[in-house]
């Protein structure tokens, strides 16, 4: 019963009560990411939805229109991966809720339960055309990090898109560290939770297995399991050694029924063609080119290329809460996989796959239907950019989310406001100025 | 008019160039520079750096950033010698291995001066941990020369973008972290093969949340601001004793390696790179600066320098900023994408840097992203004066803008071909010449390091 109702929620997509305005977005260069650029083409947008794509400038009436003439538009940025919405200061313990070293659980923690809709890092990441992002949680007491989430990043927003998506394993040395020392360790840690998921699944008592060990599967965490064993969630592993890859692909064959997506799989070019074989998608930054530690010696900013040449469907997304790396910059990154490709020798993307690669690949990774395209039914998150929206001179202009106009304000924005160059001494301390 | 336009420039920013002022640390004998007959600290780590052999090179027909603000269309640039030699609308070809240009852009070589490669190397592991000597607050006489691993693969990947010059500091877990040194991106067999000569030591410091942690949680003073404030105070105030110690002293004293290093700092010789976000800590370490009688060069991250850029630009100090980092702890809480044009368009020294073996990768496309933010809000910052963030404006804050920094006749030739106009997301450097010699290319594999820890790994260093 539990079970059941658990799943109905993940299958609700929130709907929030916006004015809802008619919008036709005329005379930009349309990316639909079904086909060729429409140049001078319409969006229609009607009830939070797409109604119509098409070339020319024509409005129908009832509709507002909103001139993007020499402008781009492009379904909204989907991040792949994030944190997006459960750490306002990654820095500071209380503010950060990607983890729990100390929980009695793992498998079984839903981080929609940590999401802040007043967030910073929303309306942040919204004015650079980030609409949506996958967020998923970080491993504290064992591999197993939890169930992660969509979120849309719609103002007002208070629910997830879809709560409890997925969930999050670390495998590789993360995984090994986590669960007593070594990769071994880390493998019969995460098999056998997923046995014990199976006998749950099977309606056997639990622990049927000796656990004397203390193998830390709770009943919640092999409850939480048995959705990754009868395909309700994806099942991500973060691993990036080529030989970690291999491991971790015998387990769609041990577990039917198991949807595997890596993450991360910074060695992935290694193997490619057998990642292919096995239909598993990626999920990764692309950006990572050094030998940060010994999984991944053979980091390569070709990996992106290499993977999709194999055939292999790629995400970009930020796996680490990093500084260095933010979602609100996945443009650039996919910007820089076109870079890549020029270069001799090297592999990248062509400027339609990567602009795919933080669009549709992750909508379609996670089953999100509508979401990264722009054509007849698809979901209202549009974006006009000033130009290419994978160039760093670009500006997201304006943002619609289920087809209600966004604001591009953020903290950030009202601080710059507050500080902006020139202004004299006024009458008044800056704390005064809003 | 262009000419003289770049004239009156040059003239300024030599100007503002004599912040360095140090003494080279070119192999020379020890001699006695501080009264009482010690010896000179400077010379106990002297460069071996010697530049590679290069060709007599021009290149024609190129778009040129050239590093001072200045941009010269369909220009040329030759370089021979370790030097450039001409930089104009068109040049002496005579004698050189001529590029076509065409469609492509020439820079100087890009100057990251805040970098932890060599000091916290890759693979990031605990025993490549060197950049914290983190059992004191002041450990001003640390080297980070001395930690430098000059096998760390991220030189190579800085290299392949563009990076001729870096500075490498000590990290910010200390008030006085120890000093910092500038290398020239070569791969050498040890750290003083790349150690760039002439340049001046750097001593870093740091304020706020990363001493007082380390050092409040062991329960040890700082814990707090204030205490940061206290012992960076009594710190100076012993350097002064020290130093007017050894004004008078006679015959051989006894050597104090901390003092050695902030008598440096108070004689000038040594420039003060001084981590601090807030705005509010800037102020009290500028008040605490004119109090002890030394000169802040750059806060670096001051991720508030736009709220008290008309402060940092009175007071000569360059911001060494990133270009979004922000909210990873609570002292960047406050950081907005608007910080290095902000600075920059309130008469400020502006500098891009990284702190990140990442971020020194794409250092162009760091200050591409910022400036278009500073536009978005009508600010007119052209291109090339933007590049001056990577370029000359480090360089000044490092005290070698004599040597590197721009394209100027007589400079050191560190020389980027990019592929396309570098503030696009889509360029890469296509060659990179350091003191003339060819050291990378993207068109010959033969002109791509990899480093021995990469050797016979796979991939041998991303491209090989």
């Amino acid at each position: 019963m539990r079970k059941l109702l658990l799943l109905s929620a993940a299958l609700l997509v929130s709907t929030g009560a916006f004015a809802q305005d008619r919008i036709a977005i005329t005379g930009g260069r349309v990316i639909t990411n079904t086909g060729a650029p429409i140049e001078g083409g319409t969006v229609l947008l009607n009830d939070g939805v797409v109604v119509g794509v098409q070339a020319g400038t024509s409005v129908p009436a009832g509709y507002r229109q909103v001139d993007a003439t020499d402008k781009w538009v492009t379904p909204g940025v989907i991040a792949g991966i994030s944190q997006t919405g459960t750490a306002e200061v990654a820095g500071d313990d209380s503010a950060n809720d990607q983890s729990a070293r100390n929980a009695a659980g793992s498998a079984a923690l839903m981080l929609d339960v940590a999401l802040n809709p007043n967030e910073t890092s929303i309306p942040v990441s919204r004015q650079e055309g980030v609409t949506a992002a996958i967020v998923g949680p970080s491993p504290g007491r064992t591999l197993f990090a939890g169930q992660g989430f969509v979120l849309s990043l719609a103002d007002g927003q208070t629910v997830p898109l879809r709560p409890r998506a997925f969930q999050y394993v670390s495998y590789g040395e993360r995984g090994a560290a986590l669960a007593g020392g070594s990769r071994p360790s880390a493998w019969n840690e995460l098999t056998n939770a997923l046995e014990e998921a199976k006998r749950v699944q099977n309606g056997l008592a639990f622990p049927m297995r000796d656990q004397h060990m203390d193998l830390r599967v709770t009943r919640d965490d092999a409850e939480a399991l048995t959705l990754v064993l009868r395909s309700a969630q994806p099942l991500l592993v973060r691993v990036d050694r080529a030989s970690d890859i291999r491991q971790v692909l015998k387990l769609p064959t041990m577990y039917p029924g198991l949807r595997l997506v890596l993450v991360s799989a910074n060695e992935g070019w290694m193997v490619a063609n057998e990642i292919a074989r096995a239909g598993v998608p990626v999920i990764t930054l692309g950006m990572q080119n050094r030998p940060d530690n010994f999984e991944y010696l053979g980091a390569t900013m070709s990996n992106v290329g290499q993977l999709v040449a194999a055939g292999v469907k790629v995400a970009l997304g930020t796996p680490d809460l990093d500084v260095s790396f933010q979602p609100r910059n996945l443009p650039h990154y996919a910007g820089n996989m076109v870079a890549q490709a020029r270069l001799p020798g090297a592999s990248g993307l062509t400027w339609d796959q990567a602009f795919a690669s933080i669009t549709r690949a992750p909508a379609e990774i996670f089953g999100l239907s509508g979401y990264g395209v722009l054509r007849q039914g698809a979901q209202g998150d549009v974006v006009i950019w000033s130009g290419d929206p994978l160039e760093l001179s670009t500006q997201a202009e304006q943002v619609f989310i289920r087809g209600v106009p966004q604001t591009l304000e953020s903290r950030q924005t009202k601080l710059a406001r507050r500080y902006l160059p020139g202004r004299g001494r006024s009458d008044l301390p800056e704390a005064y100025r809003r | 008019m262009r000419a003289a336009g770049l004239g009156l420039l040059a003239l300024l920013l030599a100007g503002c160039a004599t912040t360095g002022g140090g003494k080279t640390a070119a192999p020379q004998p020890a001699a006695p520079a501080l009264q009482g007959g010690s010896p000179d600290a400077e010379s106990a780590v002297a460069s071996t750096y010697r530049p590679w052999p290069g060709a007599p090179t021009v290149i024609v027909n190129v778009t040129i950033y050239d590093g001072k603000g200045g941009r010269i269309e369909n220009g040329a640039v030759r370089f021979e010698a370790g030097k450039v030699t001409a930089v104009g609308q068109s040049v002496d070809t005579g004698g050189a291995t001529e590029i076509d240009g065409r469609g492509k852009w020439v820079t100087p070589g890009i100057i990251d001066i805040h970098s932890h490669l060599g000091n916290y190397p890759s693979p990031g592991v605990p025993a490549h941990s060197d950049g914290n000597e983190a059992t004191s607050p002041a450990r001003p006489e640390v080297w980070s020369i001395h930690s430098v691993w000059p096998q760390d693969p991220g030189f190579s990947r800085a290299l392949a973008g563009g990076v001729t010059v870096l500075h490498v500091l000590p990290g910010s877990a200390n008030l006085f972290g120890g000093r910092g040194s500038t290398l020239k991106n070569v791969y050498g067999r040890t750290a003083q093969d790349m150690l760039m000569p002439g340049a001046p030591w750097s001593l870093k410091m740091a304020c706020g949340e990363n001493p007082k942690r380390v050092y409040g949680s062991r329960n040890q003073m700082p814990q707090t601001r204030m205490g940061n404030v206290a012992v960076m105070r009594q710190t100076w105030a012993n350097a002064r004793d020290y130093q007017a110690r050894m004004k008078t002293a006679k015959g051989p004293q006894k050597r104090d390696l901390q003092m050695e290093t902030l008598a440096g700092v108070l004689d000038g010789k040594i420039l003060v790179q001084n981590h601090c976000y807030r705005a509010d800590e800037m102020a009290n370490i500028i008040q605490l600066s004119k109090e002890f009688g030394y000169k802040v060069s750059a806060f670096h991250h001051a991720v508030e320098a736009y709220k008290i850029a008309d402060l940092l630009k009175a007071e000569g100090i360059c911001g060494a900023l990133w270009a979004d980092w922000w909210g990873f702890k609570l002292e960047s809480y406050d950081g907005i994408e608007e910080n290095l044009p902000f600075l920059h368009a309130a008469g400020g020294c502006a500098i891009t840097h990284s702190d990140d073996a990442d971020g020194i990768q794409r250092l162009n496309q760091e200050t591409a992203k910022a400036l278009a933010d500073g536009r978005k809000w009508g600010l007119q910052i052209k291109d090339e004066e933007a590049w001056t963030w990577i370029a000359i404006n480090p360089a000044k804050a490092l005290g070698i803008a004599d040597k590197v920094g721009s394209l100027e006749p007589g400079k050191q030739a560190d020389v980027v071909l990019w592929n396309g106009n570098p503030l696009s997301v889509y360029s890469r450097p296509q060659k990179v010449w350091i003191d003339g010699a060819l050291l990378y290319d993207t068109d010959d594999p033969r002109r791509r390091p990899v480093s021995d820890f990469e050797l016979g790994q796979p991939g041998e260093g991303d491209r090989k």
